[in-house]
C-alpha cells in the first residue's frame, strides 16, 4: 500500500527539477531595462485605474513600467525601509502627507519643480501643495486627496422624520444615531473607525478630540491624553459605538466600513471624501440612490474638525532615472489623466481633490453631486493649524513627527480596548499617556 | 585513504575516528555549518551592535553608542512583560490544541473505513495555505460578526452573535494557527500509529484489553516521541508566528495579542527604531535559546534513546 | 493490511473531522465564483450560479504567473540547494559522530529561532551590498538557509534509520565508500530526501515574510501577490477568495499528490 509507483517516480522527478530551476534561476535575475521605471504604490482603487491605464503612458513615451502594488501597511513598511537604506530599488514611490515633510527633511526625494506650463501647477489646490511641501519647496505631487465628511441614509433619515443640519454637530449625531439603530433590521444607528492604528481609528479620533478642544501635545511636547477634551470625546465615542454601533468595531477600518455602509447596515458614517465616488456608484454600492452627505460634525470648535490627506508621487533621490520618472508623476497628475478616467471609467471614478479644475467640469459635477462639499472641506482643512490651544506641529488628523507611527498605533490600541470593553476609558487614556511620554522622553523631546 | 573512510559500525561504536576520517566528516560537515554560522552569527553579530546604538531610520543623523539604555527602556516597558506572558500562552495553547487534537484526528484516520484516503487529505490540506490567506480568510469569510458564516450558523443555533476579535481576540487568534498547524500534528502522529506492530494490539485484545485501555496503555506511550517532536517542530515555527496578528488583530484591541515577534515588528517597521528592535530581538533569541536548551536537549535525548 | 473495518460511529467522526478541517478552504473556493454582493450575503448561499468575474479581477494585470513562476523557482530551488548541502552533513553526523554532534543538531535548529523581523534591517543592508534586493537568487539563499536545519535534521534522522549491517555487509564485501553512497545509501535514503524536499517545498511555498520584503518588481512571490488583496477599498470578498485559490492552488494539488511520501519521511526519526 506505500509503495505505489508514483512515489518511486518522485524523487526522480525532482532530480530532473533540478537544472530546470537553475537554468530558469540565473536567466531570470538580468539587469533592468534602462527605460523601465518601478512604481511602488498602494491598492486603493484609483491606483489600480491608474495601473490599468498606464499603457497609454508607455505607448506615448516608450518607458516601461513594473509595478509593485501592496497594502497600505506592506507598502509603508516595505519604501521607508528601502529608501532609509538608500537602497534604490523604487523610482517612484506612493506616500502621503504624512511622510512628504518628513522625508524632505531628510533628503530622501527630490524636489518636484517646474513641470511645464501645461501642468498648470496652480490648479492643484493650495492646501494639498502645502501639505506636500517642506520648507516652501514640493516634494510630492497629489495622486488624490482627501477629506472627512458624514454619509448619512437619506430614507432612513426621512422615515424616522430627522434632518440632516447644514452643519451638525456630535449631539445632533448622537441624537440621530439612538434614532436611527435598528439593530434587529440590521441597520445600526452609526458606523465609526475602530480598527486600531494610527492612520484607522486615530485619524477619525484626533479629528473627533480636536473639534472637542483636545490636542496630542502642548507646546513643551507635553503630552495631553488625560485632558478633559480627550476624556469627553472618547467617552463620547465609547459610549456611541456602543450603543449604536456595529458588534466587532474594533476590526472595522475605513475598508470594512465602506463596506458596511455599501450594503445599508450603517445609519450614519463619519470618514473619507473618497468614498464618496464608490457609495454613489449603483453598480458597487446598493445605497447608492439614498446616500446624502454634510460636513463633517463639530463640536466646541471647528478647528481640525476634518483632516486633509493626500496619497502623492514622489521620486526618491536614489533613483538613477530621475528625468523618466518626473514623465511618469507630470503624466499621472496632470489634467489630461483626469480626463482619461472620465472617459474610460466614467466620471465618478476620476480622482477627487487635487485640481479646482475637476471642480469646475460640468460632467464632473453631473456625475458627483458630492462634489462642492468635498471642494469645500479640502479647502478649509488646514493643517498648520490643526486645534484650539497652539501646537508646536503640523498635521489635522496626524502629529507631523517621524515617532507619531508608534505613538499613534499605541494609542489606538488602549482605546481599541476600551472600546472592546477591556478597559474603562480613563484607564486607557492612562496608559496612552504613560507609554506616549515614555516614546517621547525617549525620542529627546522632553527630559 | 579509501579505506579510512569507509564506514565501519566498529568505529561508530568506539566513537574515535581516525584523524583522516575525521577531517572527511568535518569536510562534509563543513558547507552547512559554515552556512548556516555565517547566517546565524553575521545578522546576529549586527544586531548586537545596533542593540548599544542610537539608530532610528527616519533621523539618519542621530547616531551613536547608548550603552544599555535600549535594553533599559526594553525592560522597564510594562507591553515588554505582556508580550512574554502573551507569546507564551499562544505558544503553549496551540501546542496543547493541536497535540489533542491530532491524537484523536490520527486515531479516527488510522481507522480502516470507506474514503479514507480522501478524508486525510482533507485533514491535511491546512498545511498547504499560506498564512496570510488563512488568516483573511478566517478574518472576513468566516469570523466576521455579520456576513461570517459562524455567525450565520450562531443565528441559527439562537444565539448572537460573537465579535471574536473584539472580545476574545487570543482565542480567535490561537484558533486560526490551531487550525493552520493541526494538520502537520496529525500527519506525524498518523505515520507513527501505522509503524505500531499490529500483533501487540492484537495480544492485548487477547488478554481481554478494552478499546479504552489498549489506547492508553498501547497507543499512546507509543505516541510519546513523535509527539516530542512535533512540539520541538512546531514550537520553532510558532514562535515566529507574525503574519495572522498583523492581518487579523494587529496585537490588540490593547495589548491583548501583542507578542514579542510582533512587539519587535512594531519597534522595527512602525518606529523604524532599529536600536530598540534590535535590543529586543536579542533578548527573544536569548529567550528561544533557552526554550531551545530544555527543549531541544529532552528530545535530543529522546532521539538518541 | 489486516485492520478491522471501523464501526459507524467512527467512520461518521472521522468524516466530520475532515469536513471541518478542509470547510474553511471549501468555502473559500466557493465564494471565488461568487459575485461581491453574493459574496456577503446572509444567509449564506449554497445555490448561485457561478461566475468567473472574481478570477477574471485577479488575473487582470496583477501579473499572477510571473508571480507564480517566482515562488515555483525558489521553492524548488532553495530545495535542491538546502538537499544538496545537507546530504553530506546529515550523512556525517549519521554515520560519523562525534562528541559534539548532538550538540551542533540542536545549535542548527536553534537557529531558526531568531525571529525575522528583528533581523530584517541588517539583512537588507547585506542584500543591498551584495546586490540581491529583488533576485530571485537572494530569495533562494534565504529560503535555503531557512529551510536547512530541517532538511538536515530529517535526513539525519532518515540515515540513522538505516540498518547499519547492510552497509556493513557491503563493506566486507570490499565496496568502497563511494559505491556504498551511490548504490546502497542513495537509494535506500531517496524516500527520505523525497519527503525531506516536499516538506522543504512547502515552507518555502508558504515563507511570506522575506517574499515580501526583499523583493519589488522582479522577485516577489504568492505570497507578495497575495499583499494586493489584502485590504483594498470595499466588497473584496469574493475578489481575494479568487486570488487565495489561485495562490494555494498549486502547492495544495502538489502537497495532495505528495501526501503519503510526505507522511513517510516526516516520522521516519520519529516512529521508530
Amino acid at each position: 500500500m506505500e509503495q505505489t509507483p508514483t512515489q518511486t517516480r518522485l524523487p526522480r522527478a525532482l532530480l530532473l527539477a533540478a537544472p530546470l530551476a537553475s537554468a530558469i534561476l540565473f536567466s531570470a535575475g538580468g539587469g533592468a531595462d534602462a527605460a523601465t521605471l518601478t512604481i511602488a504604490t498602494v491598492n486603493n482603487p484609483d491606483m489600480l485605474i491608474m495601473q490599468k491605464l498606464s499603457p497609454a503612458f508607455t505607448k506615448e513615451t516608450g518607458i516601461n513600467l513594473n509595478w509593485v502594488v501592496l497594502d497600505e501597511n506592506t507598502l509603508r513598511q516595505r519604501v521607508t525601509t528601502d529608501i532609509a537604506t538608500k537602497s534604490g530599488t523604487f523610482d517612484i514611490v506612493t506616500i502621503g502627507t504624512f511622510e512628504t515633510p518628513q522625508w524632505a527633511k531628510n533628503g530622501w526625494l527630490d524636489p518636484i519643480g517646474d513641470l511645464g506650463a501645461s501642468y498648470d501647477m496652480n490648479d492643484i489646490f493650495p492646501s494639498v501643495r502645502a501639505g506636500l511641501s517642506y520648507k516652501g519647496t514640493l516634494y510630492a505631487v497629489p495622486f488624490y486627496a482627501e477629506s472627512s465628511m458624514t454619509y448619512y441614509r437619506k430614507d432612513l433619515f426621512q422615515a424616522a422624520g430627522l434632518t440632516m443640519p447644514a452643519q451638525p454637530n456630535y449631539d445632533d449625531i448622537a441624537k440621530f444615531a439612538d434614532k436611527l439603530n435598528d439593530p434587529a433590521k440590521g441597520v445600526y444607528g452609526i458606523c465609526l473607525r475602530g480598527l486600531p492604528g494610527w492612520g484607522e481609528n486615530m485619524a477619525f479620533l484626533t479629528t473627533l478630540v480636536n473639534t472637542f478642544g483636545g490636542a496630542w501635545f502642548n507646546m513643551q511636547w507635553e503630552p495631553q491624553l488625560t485632558s478633559a477634551p480627550w476624556e469627553k470625546a472618547i467617552s463620547f465615542y465609547v459610549d456611541l459605538m456602543k450603543r449604536d454601533g456595529p458588534p466587532n468595531a474594533t476590526s472595522n477600518g475605513f475598508t470594512e466600513n465602506l463596506a458596511l455602509f455599501s450594503t445599508g447596515k450603517c445609519g450614519m458614517w463619519i470618514d473619507a471624501t473618497v468614498a464618496a465616488g464608490y457609495l454613489y456608484d449603483p453598480s458597487k454600492s446598493k445605497v447608492a440612490a439614498d446616500v446624502g452627505v454634510a460636513p463633517a460634525p463639530v463640536a466646541v470648535t471647528p478647528h481640525g474638525a476634518h483632516w486633509l490627506w493626500s496619497w502623492a508621487l514622489a521620486i526618491p533621490s536614489t533613483s538613477r532615472q530621475e528625468a523618466d520618472a518626473k514623465k511618469f508623476l507630470t503624466w499621472a497628475t496632470s489634467k489630461s489623466y483626469i480626463d482619461l478616467v472620465g472617459t474610460t471609467d466614467g466620471w465618478v471614478s476620476a480622482p477627487p481633490g487635487t485640481r479646482e479644475s475637476t471642480y469646475k467640469n460640468p460632467d464632473y459635477l453631473k456625475a458627483a453631486p458630492f462634489a462642492p462639499l468635498v471642494e469645500q472641506s479640502i479647502l478649509t482643512a488646514d493643517p498648520e493649524h490643526p486645534t484650539l490651544p497652539q501646537v508646536p506641529y503640523t498635521g489635522v488628523q496626524f502629529v507631523g513627527i517621524p515617532e507619531f507611527q508608534g505613538i499613534g498605533t499605541t494609542v489606538g490600541q488602549d482605546i481599541a480596548a476600551a472600546l472592546a470593553g477591556r478597559t474603562s476609558v480613563s484607564q486607557a487614556l492612562a496608559d496612552a499617556q504613560a507609554s506616549t511620554k515614555r516614546s517621547m522622553t525617549e525620542a529627546g523631546y522632553l527630559q | 585513504m579509501m579505506d579510512a573512510t569507509t564506514l565501519s559500525g566498529e568505529a561508530i561504536a568506539a566513537g574515535s575516528l581516525a584523524p583522516a576520517r575525521r577531517r572527511l566528516s568535518w569536510l562534509m560537515l563543513s558547507p552547512a555549518v559554515g552556512l548556516l554560522a555565517v547566517w546565524a552569527f553575521v545578522p546576529l553579530a549586527m544586531t548586537l551592535v545596533y542593540s548599544f546604538r542610537r539608530y532610528n531610520l527616519l533621523y539618519p543623523e542621530r547616531n551613536g553608542f547608548v550603552g544599555i539604555r535600549n535594553y533599559e527602556y526594553l525592560l522597564s516597558d510594562p507591553s515588554f512583560w505582556t508580550a512574554i506572558l502573551n507569546t507564551l500562552v499562544l505558544v503553549l495553547g496551540v501546542l496543547a490544541v493541536t497535540i489533542v487534537l491530532g491524537t484523536v484526528f490520527s486515531l479516527l484516520l488510522n481507522q480502516n473505513f470507506p474514503g479514507r484516503a480522501a478524508a486525510r487529505l482533507m485533514v491535511i490540506a491546512p498545511f498547504f495555505v499560506l498564512p496570510p490567506v488563512a488568516a483573511l480568510i478566517w478574518k472576513n469569510l468566516l469570523f466576521d460578526p455579520l456576513n461570517g458564516f459562524i455567525a450565520w450558523l450562531l443565528h441559527l443555533a439562537g444565539l448572537p452573535a460573537i465579535a471574536w476579535f473584539t472580545h476574545v481576540p487570543m482565542l480567535a487568534l490561537m484558533v486560526i494557527v490551531a487550525w493552520e498547524w493541526t494538520p502537520f500534528a496529525t500527519l506525524i502522529l498518523l505515520t507513527a500509529l501505522q509503524s505500531l506492530d499490529p500483533e501487540q494490539l492484537e495480544a492485548a485484545r487477547m488478554d481481554g484489553a478494552g478499546p479504552t485501555n489498549r489506547v492508553i496503555y498501547i497507543v499512546l506511550p507509543h505516541l510519546a516521541r513523535p509527539a516530542a517532536i512535533t512540539i520541538m517542530m512546531e514550537s520553532i515555527f510558532l514562535l515566529s508566528i507574525f503574519a495572522e496578528i498583523l492581518t487579523t488583530t494587529a496585537g490588540g484591541p490593547g495589548e491583548a495579542t501583542t507578542t514579542l515577534t510582533y512587539l519587535i515588528y512594531i519597534r522595527a517597521l512602525l518606529n523604524f527604531d532599529i536600536g530598540g528592535a534590535s535590543a529586543a530581538g536579542v533578548l527573544a533569541i536569548v529567550l528561544a535559546n533557552i526554550v531551545a536548551f530544555f527543549l531541544m536537549r529532552a528530545v535530543a535525548r529522546n532521539l538518541e534513546a | 493490511m489486516n485492520e478491522q473495518r471501523a464501526s459507524l460511529p467512527g467512520t461518521i467522526a472521522a468524516w466530520v473531522v475532515a469536513f471541518l478541517m478542509v470547510f474553511p478552504i471549501l468555502w473559500m473556493a466557493i465564494t471565488a465564483f461568487k459575485t461581491e454582493s453574493e459574496a456577503i450575503a446572509i444567509p449564506p448561499l449554497l445555490l448561485f450560479r457561478p461566475v468567473l468575474s472574481s478570477f477574471a479581477a485577479a488575473l487582470a494585470q496583477s501579473g499572477y504567473l510571473h508571480f507564480a513562476l517566482n515562488s515555483i523557482i525558489v521553492s524548488l530551488g532553495s530545495t535542491v540547494l538546502a538537499i544538496l548541502i545537507a546530504f553530506p552533513a546529515a550523512y556525517a553526523m549519521a554515520f560519523q559522530p562525534g562528541r559534539h554532534t548532538q550538540d551542533l543538531l540542536v545549535w542548527m535548529l536553534s537557529t531558526k529561532m531568531l525571529p525575522p523581523v528583528g533581523v530584517l534591517v541588517p539583512i537588507y543592508l547585506i542584500f543591498r551590498d551584495t546586490g540581491l534586493l529583488d533576485t530571485v537568487e537572494g530569495l533562494v539563499i534565504v529560503d535555503t538557509l531557512m529551510n536547512l536545519p530541517i532538511v538536515v535534521w530529517m535526513l539525519f534522522s532518515f540515515f540513522r534509520d538505516i540498518p547499519r549491517d547492510i552497509l556493513e555487509a557491503a563493506h566486507m564485501d570490499g565496496v568502497g565508500p563511494r559505491k556504498q553512497m551511490m548504490h546502497l545509501l542513495l537509494p535506500l535514503a531517496s524516500p527520505g530526501i523525497a519527503s525531506a524536499a516536499l516538506l522543504a517545498i512547502i515552507l518555502s511555498w508558504n515563507e511570506a515574510f522575506w517574499s515580501i520584503n526583499l523583493t519589488a518588481a522582479h522577485a516577489g512571490t504568492l505570497a507578495a501577490y497575495i499583499a494586493r488583496y489584502s485590504a483594498p477599498e470595499g466588497l473584496f470578498w469574493a475578489k481575494l477568495s479568487a486570488a487565495s485559490v489561485l495562490a494555494v492552488a498549486p502547492i495544495l494539488l502538489f502537497g495532495c499528490l505528495a501526501q503519503r511520501r510526505l507522511v513517510r519521511g516526516l516520522t521516519v526519526g520519529a516512529v521508530k
